[in-house]
């Protein structure tokens, strides 16, 4: 038995609205790998809960009208790793989310619950800072969308304000068009373990795949929140793809990122890792662009 | 707050149920005490262990971490859904016993479970794939070569691959080479 205050069963996304404006101590609930945790744990003990998982209206990828990669923020990991049009348009994304706990966790966790917990760590994170990714939050108001980056606020606090959820991740056209990317996840098992630190790289390179058009590496545990690496980026695009530029890329980043120590991990080894995990995570990006690296 | 109930209606092992829980209630909970399924064990309870592992809609779950109410409309197995109407037992489950591949069993039906949805996907996965798919149970006691080898046997005979299956060795894989003398 979970020690819930009360449950309140949200039987549509206006519906939940109106009972997180009812209740408003209520938290929400998704899939509850983190909620679920937390109140067995202690932390969250007690609370009252509306849960949204049953709204299976926020499950699928799709393409919008507006040619976005439209994720509805219920959709699991295991479900976002066997879609068709992530697999085609942002197949890093489906590789990330499949690096979460294990497959049990994989089957219940939601890609809305991975970023609306604002955890550094979330898999998903550093992927979807990469890509430009737009958070829709439908509340008494409406619908409005943020920016990833601004949606990240301090660690564990992301902008989601009083009775409103997030219903969709929307990747726009412009950032999946002609791009591809590659994360890397250091941890010390394979599975069921967060990560030390994170990289999510993706490059759109020139016709002639000789020149970086576009270059974009998201960390998480690089810094409280999850972050770009933006002077990085900067240098590399419109360079030449060649081994001296991709090395100099990789030891750029550390002017960007912002690691600390903590139990898992010391600063030192995550700038360390932050810099190898850059250089690897390009040089796989630009093999999957069908892009070579001239030496 | 007074306590809360809900009527939930699923399928549970093939038969179809109606069942009064409280909202506080997890899927472990409803299967063990209201329905006597025993064989879905309270491990961890916070997702780490897989002891507690169901299939719900053809996808593995634990059941710890996933409120009861949830189960509404859905299709719930659990290891007693297995076996056959006089207690005979799935090639699965036979496997564990002829590969020595339970010892105190706790973790048991939770690993069945999982293996019940690989050998039944139509799929041969590499020896890569299965362990990464048999990553979210933890084994205290076997040491998971025997369960590995379990699966992978059951898996190969499912896809007709008989002779294969009996060349799975101690290693759990198929084509391992002969030990090299100094070993
Ligand atoms: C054993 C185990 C291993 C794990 N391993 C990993 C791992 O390797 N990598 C990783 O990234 N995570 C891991 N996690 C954490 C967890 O699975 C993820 O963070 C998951 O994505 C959370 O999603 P959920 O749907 O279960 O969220 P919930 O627990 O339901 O919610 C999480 C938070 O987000 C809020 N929320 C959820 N959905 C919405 C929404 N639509 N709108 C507004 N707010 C919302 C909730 O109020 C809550 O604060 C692990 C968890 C467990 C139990
Ligand atoms: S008891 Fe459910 S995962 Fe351990
Ligand atoms: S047989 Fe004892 S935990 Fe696996």
């Amino acid at each position: 038995m979970y020690d819930i205050k009360a449950l309140y069963e949200a039987e549509s996304v206006q519906d939940a609205i109106r009972l997180l404006q009812e209740h408003p101590e209520a938290q929400i609930l998704a899939g509850g790998s983190d909620v679920l945790v937390q109140i067995r744990e202690g932390r969250r003990a007690g609370v009252e809960l509306v849960s949204i998982y049953m709204l299976d209206e926020l499950r699928g990828v799709s393409i919008d009208e507006e040619e976005n990669i439209r994720i509805g923020s219920l959709t699991s990991f295991s479900h976002i790793t066997k879609d068709p049009i992530i697999q085609k348009y942002i197949n890093v994304l489906g590789e990330a989310v499949d690096m979460v706990g294990g497959p049990q966790i994989r089957a219940i966790g939601t890609i809305g619950g991975n970023t609306c917990n604002g955890v550094t760590s979330a898999d998903s994170a550093s992927t979807l800072m990469a890509w430009d990714a737009i958070i829709e939050l439908t509340g008494p108001e409406g619908v409005r969308r943020v920016p990833i980056k601004d949606f990240y606020i301090k660690a564990k606090v992301v902008d989601i304000r009083p009775a409103e959820i997030q219903t969709a991740i929307l990747i726009p056209k412009e950032s999946y068009d002609r791009c591809f990317g590659h994360y890397i996840k250091y941890s010390m098992r394979n599975a069921l373990d967060i990560a030390t630190t994170g990289c999510s790289v993706n490059v759109r390179l020139s016709d002639d795949k000789k020149t970086f058009e576009r270059v974009r590496i998201g960390y998480g545990v690089a810094a409280p929140i999850p972050c770009r690496a933006y002077t990085a980026e900067a240098f590399l695009n419109g360079k030449e793809i060649n081994d001296e530029n991709i090395k100099k890329f990789a030891e750029t980043v550390l002017e960007d990122i912002n690691p600390r120590d903590s139990w898992r991990a010391g600063k030192a080894l995550r700038q360390h890792i932050s810099v190898v995990m850059a250089e690897r995570a390009l040089r796989e990006s630009i093999r999957l662009a069908g892009g070579v690296v001239n030496e | 707050m007074s306590k809360q109930y809900k009527v939930v209606h699923c399928t549970i092992n093939g038969k179809e149920v109606e069942q009064i829980v409280d909202v506080r209630a997890s899927l472990t909970d409803m299967l063990r005490n209201d329905f006597r399924l025993t064989s879905v064990k309270k491990g961890c309870e916070v997702g780490e262990c897989g002891a507690c592992t169901v299939i719900i809609d053809g996808e593995g779950f634990n059941s710890c971490i996933y409120l009861a109410v949830w189960a509404e409309g859905k299709e719930i197995w659990t290891l007693e859904g297995l076996t056959g109407p006089g207690g005979e037992l799935s090639d699965i489950q036979q496997a564990f016993i002829d590969e020595g591949a339970i010892q105190c069993g706790f973790c048991t039906p939770g690993f069945i479970m999982t293996s019940w949805e690989i050998v039944n996907s139509g799929k041969e996965y590499s020896d890569d794939e299965l362990r990464k798919l048999l990553s979210g149970h933890l084994c205290r006691c076997t040491g998971y070569e025997n369960i590995f080898r379990a699966v992978k046997k059951t898996m190969l005979r499912h896809l007709g691959k008989f002779e294969e299956a009996e060349k799975v060795n101690s290693q759990g894989i198929a084509d391992y080479p002969e030990p090299m003398p100094f070993m």
